[in-house]
């Protein structure tokens, strides 16, 4: 079932948009209503949404690859049961959000196949490999710390369910920011090898880190349509800046350096500056021209073929067993 | 060393959360479904937090300053105690759930006798375990029927992973030279008495599941002497590769 097949009775799905409906819409939005699933929305803010959430749900799922690259080798079994227990939050995280997209009208199968298929984006930043532990300690802190920037916003996005599910996901993510944040300063004031493990993670892992709250506002596509429909609250550059003005103080204190020569303090705009970023490299990452895109993708299939007997088998055993009900009742 | 015999049964205990454990963690990301990633997440997380509390008894007991830590990751395979089941590869989904079924219907009266046990440590790992269990146990035996009674092909590889993990069945009940005493003493379930539940369960399941049990033939033993399979070495030299490539550091 595809969107039109959910727009409520109300509307016949091919009939053009009214200015009226359309105009009722916005003052439900500016009026700060929650849309619910049932209600009436415009075809481009569903199609707006599903492509969103869904990225993000794939976001969640491809983001559990490289963090998964560790959970075998882990170094301690405190840490082994923390970073399992992460990769399992990001599975969680990934099953809301498939079941905040869904009530849109679309199913998670069609989502894993856009997915597969390269159709479906997701953030780029998980196409990057994890080298060393010390990838787990910054990738919790400068990633998940960067999502949680974009995501407090998204706790108050105009549609509900979407809302909802990033009220429970922020919270997750601010512990896995502090746990990876706890590895990094368990590195840092380690051993001198330890320490070189952890900046060399930060200078792998900022730039990248920094993309992730996309391109700039000048080039930002999706951005203004977004923010009138209060999907989005601040631009790209906004969160951004938030993110670097919080995180730079946190690598000090670390004793690490920012690997940009002119990241420092600008005492008139009050921020720190950093310098310009290589938004070529970035699209061409999200092309599929990153280090690790195919392995992503490839071990995503891997585990769907795999696991295509399991899947039939239950749907199998499940329809066996409700018509041998039915035959008893 | 307060007690020689209960530290090293002790951690064999451990062993074989630790080790079956890490067999499940190696699903992350390639589980059949996303609801199966979370489970066998899960459970590995339950039996890797056994694990640690049993660890941390066996190096009180040890009293040799070994934490955690140095009991799971500065021991060869030599050294591990566990039984040969739990190391088993994971092989295919159904292997993997044949293991689990295995190994939680002993686990799940091996705990719940364990909480009468006359130490108290071992009695407060038995109370959180036993819970646990009863999940596991359910998972496992659900998954058993599916696949059992789902296709042809899920039928027959469940069927085969039945067959294949048999001959790792026998040591669930076998008694280490020390065990006796312990069970004895009131400290350990005597683990000839699991049999009887183990039988039921398993015999119910398989049934339930349209499947054969197989007859008993060849028995592995020795895992808790030390004496493992090939596949053991690869998944602690995976496992302890950071610890060793930097000893002594905090991490
Ligand atoms: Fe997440
Ligand atoms: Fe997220
Ligand atoms: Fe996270």
């Amino acid at each position: 079932m595809y969107a039109q097949g959910l727009i409520n009775a109300s509307g016949d799905p091919n009939a053009a948009e009214t200015p009226e409906q359309l105009a009722r819409f916005q003052a439900r939005i500016d009026a700060e209503e929650k849309i619910e699933a049932r209600d009436w929305m415009p075809a481009a803010y569903r199609k707006t949404l599903i492509r969103q959430i869904s990225q993000h749900a794939h976001s969640e799922i491809i983001g559990m690859q490289p963090e998964g690259n560790w959970v075998t080798r882990a170094p301690s079994l405190r840490r082994k049961a923390s970073l399992l227990a992460k990769v399992q939050d990001e599975g969680g995280h990934g099953l809301y959000l498939y079941a905040a997209a869904e009530t849109l009208g679309i199913s998670r199968e069609e989502m894993q196949d856009q997915l597969l298929s390269g159709a479906a984006k997701y953030s780029s930043i998980f196409n990057y490999p994890t080298l060393t532990w010390a990838d787990i300690g910054a990738i919790g802190w400068l990633v998940d710390g960067a999502a949680i920037m974009n995501q407090i916003p998204l706790c108050r996005c105009s549609y509900g369910p979407y809302a909802r599910a990033m009220v429970r996901v922020c919270k997750e993510e601010s512990f896995h920011q502090r746990q990876g944040y706890e590895i990094m300063t368990t590195l840092a004031q380690g051993a001198p090898e330890q320490k070189a493990m952890a900046q060399d993670a930060l200078n792998r892992w900022w730039t990248p880190s920094v993309m992730m709250f996309g391109p700039p506002d000048t080039d930002s596509v999706h951005s203004d349509q977004s923010m009138t429909w209060k999907i989005k609250r601040f631009t790209n550059d906004a969160l951004r800046q938030r993110f670097v003005d919080a995180t730079v103080p946190q690598a000090d204190y670390l004793g690490l350096t920012i690997p940009d020569p002119e990241c420092k303090w600008n005492d008139v705009t009050q921020h720190y500056d950093i310098g310009p970023l290589d938004w070529d490299d970035f699209w061409k990452v999200v092309k599929g021209g990153g280090p690790m895109n195919r392995q992503r993708i490839a071990a995503r299939q891997k585990a769907d073929d795999d696991g295509a007997w399991v899947r039939e088998a239950a749907l199998a055993y499940a329809a066996k067993r409700s018509t041998q009900q039915e035959a008893a009742e | 060393m307060s007690d020689p015999t209960l530290f090293q049964y002790v951690l064999g205990l451990a062993d074989d959360q630790l080790v079956l454990g890490h067999r499940l963690s190696q699903w992350t990301g390639r589980a059949p479904i996303l609801e199966e990633e979370l489970a066998l997440g899960n459970i590995a997380l339950d039996l890797i937090g056994q694990a640690r509390g049993l660890y941390q008894y066996a190096g009180a007991l040890e009293g040799a300053g070994r934490d955690e830590d140095a009991l799971a990751y500065h021991r060869d395979a030599r050294g591990y105690l566990n039984l040969t089941l739990v190391e088993q590869p994971n092989g295919d989904f159904a292997q993997t759930i044949a293991r689990q079924l295995f190994y939680t219907a002993m686990a799940l009266p091996f705990w719940q006798a364990m909480t009468a046990s006359t130490d108290q440590r071992l009695a407060a790992v038995a109370a959180k375990a036993e819970k646990e269990t009863a999940y596991h146990l359910r998972h496992a035996t659900e998954w058993t029927a599916r696949l059992g009674d789902g296709t042809d092909e899920s039928h027959r590889r469940m069927q085969a992973a039945i067959n294949q993990l048999w001959a790792f069945t026998g040591e669930l009940f076998e008694m280490i030279a020390a065990e006796a005493g312990l069970a004895a003493a009131g400290i350990a379930p005597d683990r000839k008495t699991l049999r009887a539940a183990w039988d039921r369960t398993i015999d119910a399941t398989l049934s339930d599941a349209s499947l054969t049990r197989p007859d008993d033939s060849w028995m592995a033993e020795g895992g808790r002497d030390g004496l493992h399979g090939e596949d053991l070495g690869h998944m602690l030299a995976e496992m302890q590769s950071l610890q060793r490539m930097h000893p002594g550091l905090q991490w």
